[in-house]
């Protein structure tokens, strides 16, 4: 039970990490980031079972900020696509040295 | 004097009153604007900002004077000694004291800071009082410089002044006034970050017994330290890049003539005469008592003393071509201070007190050219000498005192030039015949290129007609020179008091240097 | 002997026999001159202060031509309406001269007293600590001597005459306050020189008359040639001074000792004739050649003439270039003890004795002639002191002061007649120049009279006091090169003796082409017809009586101050007359300094001696034959029509290109190096450009490089992200294996 559980999260968080290096559409890249997120939270659920409930309260944890850092990863995309008609990563680049 | 200073119990409070006061001033000159603006014009407060910082810096020299008489400069150990604590964790404290050489040197400070403010009286209206706050705050850090036995304090002091001198070039300056200071900012700030290192790990080499805290107090390092040959070597050379630079000594001095030119007048006076004093002032203060075996490491010595004598020699010609006063002043402050540091390096009485004197007397001829050119430069607007020519026809007041502060530049025996000179040359060639004659050069090449500048400046034909309306000094710029003036020629015709307030301390550096050296020499034998 | 006068030093000052009389008033001497100085200085400031620039033409009003006169170096236009003359005028033409009257009828006080007592030791005073540093001290102390006693009567003497001069010669300038201030200030320093009881002190007088000399030679500074001339004498007598202070080096670091009498008690330690005593000369006597004008630094005198008349009589002729011969006699000790330096001293002299006379024939200007006769009599008073004939060089020093100051002073009388009626005419004629002036005998009989004795004294004809000055230096010369340790002495290979024999054949030539050109000078000065222009006749006359006094007080010393010094063959055909009363006063200071280089004989045998003196005499009149039949006063033309000289004659003009040669080779590229190659090449270049804001350059390249990995994709912070934590966790499970 435990070891398809945690094969889960591996796949979920593969899928995720792909997601992110692939994909240029920043909502995309941002849903990415999230399942990458839940697959995390996945494991801890899982592993609890054998470690008591410390990894079910830090669930709980990363889905209070992963919610708070959807609320501002969202502000900030619509914000850059009110700016710049585009929410692809290719154009977004004022970071460049 | 002495019984009222003593009864007054001067020499307990005098050091940290020094050091405070300015700060005070800064704070109420900022806030004296910053509650005053609302009520008064811009006139109005210009006036009573610069009345006020004159104020704080006239009583800042009366206070100072009283070191004069209350210094016992025969003394071996620190006069107005204090200890406070400070850091405790670090193992920090404020250790001030002073003996015979850095008694002047506060002194030089605290005479010539009110001079250098009643130079830029009339030329700085912008933003006096940040500017006068600055001019206080870069005096506390002088002050402390030359005051700390502590060598964490004197690091942070000696880092102190920089700033409100970057920020005098940076906003009051000329025209690369950031290029200037940014220059001479970063130049001297790397200069002494190695020193800081070698600081750090001089007082974590020897921790305290009881409490394992490391140590920065001066005494305590200079009895405590045993180094090696290697060890030395590595701690002079941290110590003797800070302060080389600072000095300047050829070929790191290309910082001052771009933040001599660029400064405003007080700024270049107070660089000229009082922090590069504060380069010969470490080597004599840290560099040779800490590391005497690599002072008198035949090697090192003849690096330093070479470098010293290019930079005479050097300093002296490339004044000879330059086109801009200022910056003429400025290389033949390399040339001079190139004097100082051989005879610090020749190491005997002689020609350490003659470093001390030039050293003195450089501040005092120097400062005074500075304040010289920044009253031309305040008519005129140009510091060119081919913008000048034949104005001691009207000016022949200020041509007279150009003449005789030029003449004491130039070593004429009778000015405090001279006197200094003199006794480096006359002590070096029993040591360093061959340096010192080469240096005895430079009598001919100051001639040179000081004499060609005031030619073009005052004597030949008044043809220009922008200067023949110039209008002559006024009163208070007489009032200002006057003291420089008498100072160049008591220097000159009686020095004996002033030889006999920095004779113990040069004495006591001889032996310490030459007593110091052999002392590892026996160490290491005793190590092998 | 020197060890005995070493330990009576220490109660000189009170023991000593002077202490008591007027000498104790030593200080004074130099102290009134100062006073001098300081009223006349503050006179011309507080004149500059009150009534704006001391010079009216500086705002443009009136008095137009003044810089023409500048030029001209005469400054005394006495008849005009416009000149204003300087408000405090009266007042210093009082302190002016006073305070040098003080001090002479001081100097002859204690020159009184001193005549009654013996000068073994001298008489020092101190006045306070100088500069004491360790070993080393040095007091302000002045020394009474005979030697300096000499030059004092000469300083304060000649010097009163031509203050008294100047008041006449520049009342009407206006700097007049400037310039008593800058020629008393000058007679302080002079005065310093003379008295100073050690090197230092010295030092201080012999830079402190060469910066009198810079603002006197300058006085005039409007004008960029009598600027430059001032810079030049100071920067050309500082590379004499640069020798002069290293003289003092070797001293102090050999012997622990910069005063004179100190160097008498140690003078044991140097071995004579060795190496480091004759480098110790040879430094010395680079500081003289510096300062009296002796090649190869002669350079600045003849540019000096630039400065005022007057100045240049007292300082250019009387008594600042003479203070290399009194180095020399003062060193005596040292210089006696060095064969070969002394060898050279007299090589010197000689060779620019022969070298300024050729130059000065061929000078138009009145004063450029009397500058290189002046090089050349210097040339003949280190001839003196070079051979060890210490009285003789102070001898020729002193007479020369008279007829030279007299000629100076003769010729100031003429360009201020000559500017006078060039004034009156508005022309704009060179005053100066020989070739406009012509039969002026008419107009300045008194002047005409004085200078032609002056002229006889410089040529050496008898009884006039050059005659015996230079004939003792050349008997002097004659008699060392033969058995003296200088004639044992081997100078670069040369047998001293030989050499000897070469500056005395030196000596002879010089003297006969003294006589030609001062012969020259005077035919076309004052003989011949009269160049100068219709109008300007009329306006020629003699000076007044401020002017022309003081030039027959000189006149009468000229004439008669041989007699100071009498040689014994004269004393035997007259024997009324005191012998060798100069060498006799002398003889404590310098006689044990002497009578070493003489070796055992000392004197000529009498048939030599009246052999040499024969030779002397035809020479001199041969020399003033010479002149008088072959040039032609009547064949000249002003100097506006006169042609090109050629060949020779032009070499001799242009002073065989020296200042060009050494503008050429030494000041062009010692400018040019050190702008090029020192300032723009290693400052700007490489220590600015390449270390350090190459090393800003340096960093802010690196920073680049570092800011072209921020692309600013995500995507690739997320690719550089995942590869660098996958890399770790490889690295981490690697290290757990």
């Amino acid at each position: 039970m435990l070891a398809e559980a945690l094969t889960l999260s591996a796949v979920l968080f593969a899928i995720g990490v792909v997601g992110v290096l692939t994909r240029r559409n920043a909502i995309i890249v941002f849903m990415c980031v999230e399942l990458m997120l839940n697959a995390v939270n996945l494991s801890f659920v899982a592993l609890s079972r054998l470690y008591g409930a410390t990894g079910q309260v830090f669930v709980i944890f990363v889905m209070t900020v992963a919610a708070a850092e959807a609320a501002v990863g969202l502000a900030i995309i619509i914000a850059i696509f009110r700016h710049k008609q585009t929410v692809s990563l290719e154009n977004i680049n004022v970071l460049r040295g | 004097m002495t019984d009222f200073l003593n009864a007054i119990h001067y020499n307990i409070w005098i050091l940290p009153v020094l050091l405070l006061l300015p700060l005070i001033g800064a704070t109420g000159l900022m806030a004296d604007a910053y509650f005053g603006r609302t009520t008064d014009g811009m006139g109005s407060s210009l006036s009573r900002v610069r009345g006020l910082a004159l104020t704080y810096f006239v009583v800042e020299l009366v206070l100072s004077l009283g070191l004069w008489w209350s210094v016992d400069t025969s003394s071996s150990t620190w006069q107005a000694y204090v200890s406070l604590p400070w850091i405790p964790l670090w193992g920090a404290r404020i250790l001030l004291g002073v003996d015979g050489i850095s008694m002047l040197l506060i002194l030089l400070t605290t005479i010539l800071m009110p001079l250098a403010v009643l130079g830029g009286w009339t030329s700085i209206k912008e933003n006096a009082h940040s500017y006068y706050a600055l001019l206080l705050v870069l005096t506390t850090g002088m002050l402390g410089v030359f005051m700390a036995l502590d060598l964490l304090l004197f690091y942070v002091m000696w880092e102190v002044m920089l700033v409100p001198m970057y920020l005098i070039i940076g906003i009051w300056g000329g025209q690369r006034r950031l290029y200037a200071s940014i220059k001479f900012f970063i130049y001297t700030m790397v200069g002494s970050l190695l020193m800081l290192v070698a600081i750090l790990y001089m007082g974590f080499l020897h921790p305290d017994a009881t409490t394992q805290l490391p140590n920065f107090s001066y005494d305590y390092l200079l009895h405590s330290l045993a180094l090696t040959h290697v060890q030395q070597l590595l701690l002079f050379v941290a110590f003797f890049l800070a302060f080389a630079v600072k000095v300047p000594m050829f070929p790191f001095h290309t910082w001052l003539p771009d933040a001599h030119v660029e400064a405003p007048t007080a700024g270049s006076v107070i660089l000229a005469a009082i922090m590069l004093k504060m380069g010969t002032f470490g080597f004599i203060r840290y560099a040779l008592p800490f590391f005497p075996d690599a002072a008198m490491d035949p090697r090192v010595r003849s690096i330093v003393l070479t470098l010293a004598v290019i930079g005479i020699v050097y300093g002296a010609l490339v004044a000879l071509v330059q086109p801009d006063f200022k910056k003429l002043v400025a290389y033949s402050s390399v040339s001079h201070l190139g004097f100082v540091m051989l005879g610090i390096f020749s190491l005997n009485v002689q020609s350490v007190q003659g470093a001390l004197m030039v050293n003195l007397s450089h501040g005092i001829s120097t400062g005074a050219l500075f304040l010289l050119i920044g009253m031309i430069y305040e008519r005129r607007h140009t510091r060119l000498i081919a913008d000048y020519g034949g104005i001691a026809k009207v000016m022949p007041v200020f041509a007279t005192i150009l003449t005789i502060v030029t003449f004491s530049s130039i070593a004429v025996p009778g000015t405090n030039g001279f006197v200094g000179e003199f006794l480096v040359l006359v002590g070096s060639f029993r040591t360093q015949p061959v340096y010192a004659l080469i240096a005895a050069t430079a009598v001919i090449f100051a001639a040179a290129y000081l004499l060609w500048a005031i030619q073009r400046i005052i004597f030949n034909p008044l043809t220009k007609p922008e200067n023949k309306g110039l209008r002559d000094l006024n009163w208070r710029e007489i009032g200002l020179m006057a003291p420089l003036v008498f100072f160049i020629f008591w220097m000159g015709v009686y020095p004996k008091p002033i030889l006999e307030k920095t004779q113990a301390a040069a004495e006591r550096l001889v032996q310490q240097v030459e007593g110091g050296a052999t002392m590892t020499a026996a160490n290491e034998g005793r190590r092998k | 002997m020197l060890l005995s006068s070493m330990q009576t030093i220490a109660t000189a000052t009170t023991g000593h026999p002077l202490a008591d009389t007027a000498a104790k008033f030593v200080w004074l001497l130099p102290a009134l001159p100062l006073l001098g100085f300081v009223v006349n200085g503050l006179l011309s400031l507080t004149a500059a202060a009150n009534i704006g620039p001391a010079d009216p033409s500086a705002v443009g009003h009136g008095h137009d031509d003044h810089s023409q006169e500048s030029t001209h170096g005469a400054h005394g236009a006495h008849d005009d309406h416009h000149v204003v003359r300087h408000r405090h005028a009266a007042l210093v033409s009082l302190v002016g001269p006073g305070v040098l009257a003080a001090s002479f009828v001081l100097a002859a006080a204690i020159f009184m007293a001193m005549r009654g007592v013996e000068m073994h030791v001298p008489f020092i005073s101190t006045l306070f600590s100088w500069m004491p540093v360790g070993d080393l001290h040095i007091d302000a102390a002045l020394q009474l001597d005979p030697l300096s006693m000499v030059m004092v009567l000469i300083i304060t003497g000649v010097g009163t005459l031509i203050h008294i001069f100047s008041v006449g010669y520049m009342q009407d300038d206006p700097g007049y306050p400037r310039y008593f201030a800058y020629l008393n200030l000058f007679v302080f320093f002079m005065l310093l020189l003379v008295l100073g009881a050690n090197y230092p002190l010295m030092f201080v007088g012999w830079e402190g008359v060469g910066l009198c000399s810079y603002l006197l030679i300058g006085f005039w500074f409007s004008e960029q040639a009598n600027a430059d001339a001032g810079k030049k004498a100071f920067i050309v007598n500082r590379i004499g001074d640069f020798g002069f202070l290293v003289a003092m080096f070797l001293l102090f670091s050999n012997l622990g000792a910069l005063d004179f009498m100190g160097i008498a008690g140690s003078a044991d330690k140097l071995q004579p004739g060795g190496p480091l005593v004759t480098t110790i000369c040879l430094f010395f006597f680079l500081g003289c050649a510096g300062k009296s004008a002796q090649l190869p630094l002669y350079i600045w005198l003849p540019d000096a003439m630039a400065g005022p008349t007057p100045v240049s009589a007292l300082i250019h002729a009387a008594t600042m270039v003479t203070a290399g011969v009194y180095l020399i006699a003062r060193s005596s000790l040292l210089f006696s003890m060095a064969p070969v330096a002394s060898l050279t001293v007299a090589l010197v002299g000689g060779v620019t004795a022969l070298f300024a006379a050729t130059i000065g024939l061929k000078q138009w200007d009145i004063k450029k002639v009397l500058a290189y006769s002046t090089v050349s009599q210097l040339g003949y008073m280190f001839v003196g002191v070079g051979v060890g004939a210490y009285a003789a060089g102070v001898f020729h020093l002193m007479t020369h002061a008279f007829f030279k100051a007299l000629l100076f002073l003769g010729s100031g009388s003429v360009i201020y007649a000559m500017h006078a009626a060039y004034h009156a005419t508005h022309s704009h004629d060179d005053a100066q120049d020989m070739r406009n002036m012509g039969g002026l005998k008419q107009y300045l009989p008194i002047t005409w009279v004085l200078m032609w004795i002056a002229t006889l004294a410089i040529a050496g004809i008898p009884v006039f006091s050059g005659f015996f000055s230079k004939d003792e230096i050349l008997s002097s010369v004659f008699a060392r090169a033969h058995g003296s340790p200088l004639a044992d002495a081997v100078w670069l290979g040369i047998p001293g003796s030989a050499l000897l024999y070469f500056v005395y054949a030196l000596g002879l030539a010089a003297a006969l082409l003294t006589a030609i050109y001062m012969t020259r000078m005077m035919l076309y000065t004052f003989h011949g017809p009269n160049r100068t222009g219709e109008m300007e006749r009329n306006h020629l006359k003699e000076a007044p009586w401020t002017m022309t006094g003081p030039l027959v007080v000189l006149g009468v010393l000229s004439a008669i101050g041989g007699f100071l010094n009498l040689p014994e063959f004269f004393t035997t055909l007259i024997p009324a007359l005191p012998g060798e009363t100069l060498a006799k006063w002398l003889e404590p200071v310098v006689g044990s300094a002497t009578a070493r280089l003489a070796g055992g004989e000392g004197h000529l045998p009498a048939s030599t001696e009246q052999l040499l003196v024969g030779v002397a005499i035809t020479i001199a009149v041969a020399g003033i034959v010479i002149a008088v039949t072959r040039l032609k006063p009547a064949a000249l033309v002003k100097k506006s029509e006169s042609p090109e000289s050629v060949g020779l004659e032009k070499m001799l003009e242009h002073k065989y290109y020296v200042d060009e040669a050494y503008e050429k080779a030494i000041v062009t590229p010692t400018i040019v190096v050190s702008r090029a190659v020192l300032w723009k090449g290693i400052d700007s270049g490489i220590i600015d450009g390449l270390m350090v804001n190459g090393s800003a350059m340096f960093a802010r390249a690196f920073g680049w490089v570092g800011s072209q990995l921020q692309s600013g994709q995500v995507g690739t912070y997320a690719w550089v992200l995942v590869i660098g934590a996958v890399a770790l966790l490889g690295a981490f499970v690697r290290a757990m294996q």
